[in-house]
């Protein structure tokens, strides 16, 4: 499945979103596959969750369930039981093995209110043109080192909309505004859209005058062109062709539902 | 009028606070309605942190019952975290709603529900943070009527300054009423003010308005006479009490949030009130006659709140919840009904004597046997007869005794230090009974791997109770009682190992026995200590005992009192006490006697199963008990199994 967290409950961490899916589980009468032991659980996994506070259009989860279900009504009932801004937007029968490990990458966007265009796009030329850039962030393990450079496959300053008024706590602001369209591996350590920012601050003295609206756009598996292509889509040619075969054959044996 | 949302302004803030979620609203069947076509605004206030006030049933209930109505708007406010307590000072961004993020100071009406009296302090936070002026005499026609209820407005005086009235009992027809009065006045145009507003309430005899009233003193500091200083406001405020809790079945919705809260379950409420009669429990008290559910409209609201929530846990609340009269075939009943969803019960307060070991299978039926917890409150037979929580030793042994012989491994008990009459020795026995439970569970379980584990805390004199009169054991003395006891556990070598003992210290103790039995004297000191920075008493890492006691010394000095007058003092027979104005049904003189026999060590029987006793509440308040048993069982439902995607499960 993938699924959103925009707007106001982008504030949603992911705990919180676990708890509130496996609850809209509940209340949409999904057939969950539980897991065995003293206190049984539903079968669901997730995958690289996006930090608190940033906004994602595409994170994604695989579930297990005890019976068949028609993947567009199980998202239709899914995306209604759930909050608006946590929508539930595509759902495939997953008919291909290890769906997370395609997720190789992310493409996100960054908007910098108050920040003038052309110094972003001179920031981001100074990033790309460093070998490495050096950034801390405070893990669990206490404050830790790692390189923000070789993680960006891509980064570009592009225009911003006219129209698009930000607001800051004392007001809406009239502004420039820039805005960052980013492509990451997914490496370890995990380099996040907030560490390219201290790596812009770090190398060109990029400081935004307030926080950074963060937006992943994508994840999937990195192509050689550098684009983030739909990590479904093997799963749905993998449906396609299972559903030509079925039309020759009749009644074709239902793949296993992984989870 | 149109009001903006304060949430473009707030969003810049939250990237730097922790948890910003419990400032962004949203929950699960939360509400908002157009602001421009309702004519009686609330908003509701839990005063504490949102993760301890989203669960609160009374703010859940009003919330709803309010929202329902045509025209009329509530929406919900709490307590916010020093950190963004400090970003809103310094951006201006004002006390906020999280439905939809309205100023609070826009609203009609403010409610405020107490359960405890630590919450005073951030009263006063949000006010100041929605520009509401502190003073109630300072407010204009455009400020909001702050309401105040919960059981803590049963002694709303040390807050009389700030508030600008109270509502005592059950507050869900309280709340139409005022709303009701309210629409009326705006209607006409606000004729008279806000002066004139709060009169038509006060006159109701159900809403209090300390402005009102005129509190004279003694010489000796003791109160002379409250009276009232306006016409036809009345002499006493009554208490108000909703008969028929099938015909309130709310929460019917009850809010799920995404953030991590101290309850996650869709709560019932099984019944309210207790006859008990515990002489130190003022919810028992305040909240007379019983009333219960009946066993199918618990089912009823059980089955539609689950299907609304999806929580895996349903808790059956009240204040002595196997007391249900048919407690055994609702508990059955739905652990029959829920087996295959998983959804596991709790009963969060079970008395020794009502336990039994069918109820405790049911309850643990489709979840988890991990612990019991039982409150015998005192640690001896005889100070167990001052608290008339007749719950003999013998009970409490054979009670525990079936519960490690059938699988548990850990039980809890919880008990209370400083009880009036009160020895050394009443709660050095607490030692000896938590032995006696080890030595009958390793006997009964054939293991050496089981707990039992003593919570024990401060007891506070409360008003409207047989102890009101009482004097509060001090802090000092709390704590060398409760290191004897500590000592007395660990001494023992055999058992030492498997008793946990936790404890609270008598400090906070103090500080809420002040505010609890205060008068309108204190409400300077809550001034004071929210001016130095007070916020969130309730919580450790918050609470400063020595910044009450200074607070506290500086503001009661001048007026010759201080805080153990208020506390430790004992009062006497013909003392007028700060809430005796305000009618919780119950008769002083049954009070009274009720504590000299406190003091005899008599014991009083519960009114449910014998006859009435005269405490007073039913005839002054024309309500009588309700209780089963009814008869009826709880059907399987007629089940379209979960499975349909968009159905509504089982």
């Amino acid at each position: 499945m993938r699924y959103t967290k925009r707007g106001r409950l982008r504030f949603t961490s992911h705990r919180d979103f676990q708890r509130a899916f496996e609850r809209a589980l509940r209340r949409a009468g999904v057939p969950m596959a539980y897991s065995a032991g003293f206190t049984p659980h539903p079968k669901v996994s997730y995958a690289n969750a996006a930090p608190t506070g940033t906004a994602s259009e595409a994170e994604y989860l695989e579930i297990a369930l005890a019976a068949r279900r028609d993947p567009g009504e199980l998202r239709a009932a899914l995306d209604a039981s759930l909050p608006t801004g946590l929508d539930i937007v595509d759902v495939v029968e997953a008919r291909t093995a290890d769906f997370a490990e395609r997720l190789n990458a992310s493409v996100w966007e960054l908007r910098l209110d108050g920040v003038e265009p052309e110094a972003a796009a001179k920031a981001v030329g100074m990033f790309l043109a460093a070998d490495s850039v050096e950034v801390r962030r405070q893990t669990k393990r206490g404050m830790r080192a790692f390189d923000a450079r070789s993680a960006v496959v891509a980064l570009e300053a592009v225009a911003a909309p006219a129209d698009r008024g930000g607001s800051g706590p004392d007001g809406p602001v009239s502004h420039p505004c820039a805005i960052l369209r980013l492509v990451v591996r997914h490496l370890t350590p995990a380099v996040r859209p907030d560490d390219v920012l201290s790596g812009l601050r770090a190398t060109a003295d990029l400081a935004p005058p307030v926080p950074a609206a963060v937006t992943r756009l994508a994840q999937g598996p990195l192509d050689e062109s550098g684009t983030v292509p739909d990590p479904f889509a093997p799963d749905r040619d993998a449906a396609e062709a299972a559903l030509t075969g079925a039309a020759g054959q009749q009644a074709a044996a239902a793949p296993g539902i992984t989870g | 009028m149109p009001v903006e949302s304060v949430f473009p302004r707030l969003e810049a803030l939250l990237p730097h606070v922790q948890k910003p979620i419990q400032y962004v609203g949203g929950e699960l069947n939360s509400t908002v309605k157009d602001w421009d076509s309702c004519d009686v605004r609330w908003a509701l206030m839990y005063p504490d942190a949102y993760e301890v006030g989203l669960p609160n049933q009374g703010v859940m209930i009003l919330y709803e019952v309010l929202n329902e109505r045509e025209g009329v708007l509530a929406e919900r406010t709490y307590s916010v975290w020093p950190d963004l307590e400090k970003l809103m000072r310094e951006h201006g961004v004002p006390q906020f709603t999280v439905d939809a993020h309205r100023p609070v100071a826009a609203f009609d009406l403010f409610g405020v529900s107490f359960s405890t009296e630590l919450g005073y302090t951030n009263l006063l936070t949000a006010l100041d943070l929605a520009g509401i002026p502190l003073d109630a005499a300072a407010r204009t026609v455009d400020h909001p009527v702050v309401v105040a209820g919960g059981h803590a407005a049963f002694n709303p005086e040390p807050i009389a300054e700030f508030i600008d009235c109270a509502v005592v009992g059950d507050g869900e027809q309280a709340v139409l009423e005022i709303t009701r009065i309210t629409r009326e006045w705006k209607d006409e145009g606000r004729p008279g003010g806000r002066e004139e507003l709060l009169l038509r309430l006060a006159r109701t005899g159900g809403v209090y308005v300390p402005a009102f009233y005129d509190v004279e003193y003694l010489p000796d500091g003791r109160i002379a006479r409250v009276a009232p200083n306006r016409p036809r406001v009345p002499w006493r405020v009554a208490k108000h009490t909703v008969m028929d809790l099938d015909a309130w079945p709310y929460p019917k919705q009850p809010l799920v949030p995404l953030a991590e809260t101290v309850h996650e379950r869709m709560s019932v409420e099984i019944f309210r009130g207790c006859t008990r009669g515990c002489r130190f429990c003022q919810a028992g008290m305040i909240t007379r006659p019983v009333r219960e559910r009946s066993i199918t409209g618990i089912g009823e609201m059980v089955d539609k709140g689950l299907a609304a929530t999806g929580f895996e846990e349903v808790g059956l609340l009240s204040l002595s919840s196997a007391d249900h009269s048919e407690i055994g075939d609702i508990t059955k009943g739905l652990a029959d009904r829920y087996e295959e969803d998983k959804i596991g019960l709790s009963l969060p307060s079970t008395r020794v004597d009502a336990f039994n070991i069918d109820l405790a299978n049911e309850l643990t039926r489709n979840g988890r046997r991990s612990g019991l917890t039982f409150a015998p409150e005192g640690g001896s037979e005889r100070i167990r007869k001052v608290i008339n929580k007749m719950v003999s030793e013998e009970d409490l042994i054979r009670t525990v005794a079936t519960a490690y012989g059938n699988g548990w491994r850990q039980v809890k008990l919880y008990f209370m230090c400083g009880l009036p009459t009160e020895t050394d020795d009443d709660v050095l026995q607490i030692a000896e009974l938590a032995t006696r439970v080890i030595a009958k569970g390793r006997e009964v379980s054939g293991s050496n791997d089981i707990r039992c584990t003593v919570s024990i805390g401060g007891f506070v004199p409360k008003p409207h109770t047989p102890f009101q009169w009482a004097p509060q054991l001090s802090a000092e003395e709390t704590d060398a009682r409760l290191a004897k006891l500590r000592d007395a556990i660990r001494a023992d070598k055999r058992y030492g190992r498997s008793i946990g003992f936790r404890y609270h210290d008598g400090k906070p103790g103090i500080v809420e026995g002040l505010l609890s039995r205060g008068d309108r004297r204190v409400g300077a000191v809550i001034r004071a200590v929210y001016e130095a920075g007070g916020r969130f008493d309730g919580w450790r890492e918050f609470f400063s005992y020595e910044q009450w006691m200074r607070c506290a010394a500086a503001a009661l000095e001048p007026l010759g009192v201080d805080v153990d007058w208020y506390t430790t003092r004992e009062r006497g027979h013909e003392e007028v006490l700060p809430w005796d104005h305000l009618d919780s049904g119950l008769d002083k003189d049954w009070l009274w006697d009720d504590w000299q026999d406190a003091l005899d060590e008599t014991e009083v029987e519960d009114c449910r199963w014998t006859p009435c006793f005269d405490c007073g509440v039913c005839p002054q308040m024309g309500t009588s008990i309700e209780i089963g048993p009814t008869g009826k069982k709880l059907l399987p439902l007629s089940v379209v199994k979960a499975g349909s995607p968009g159905g509504n499960g089982g």
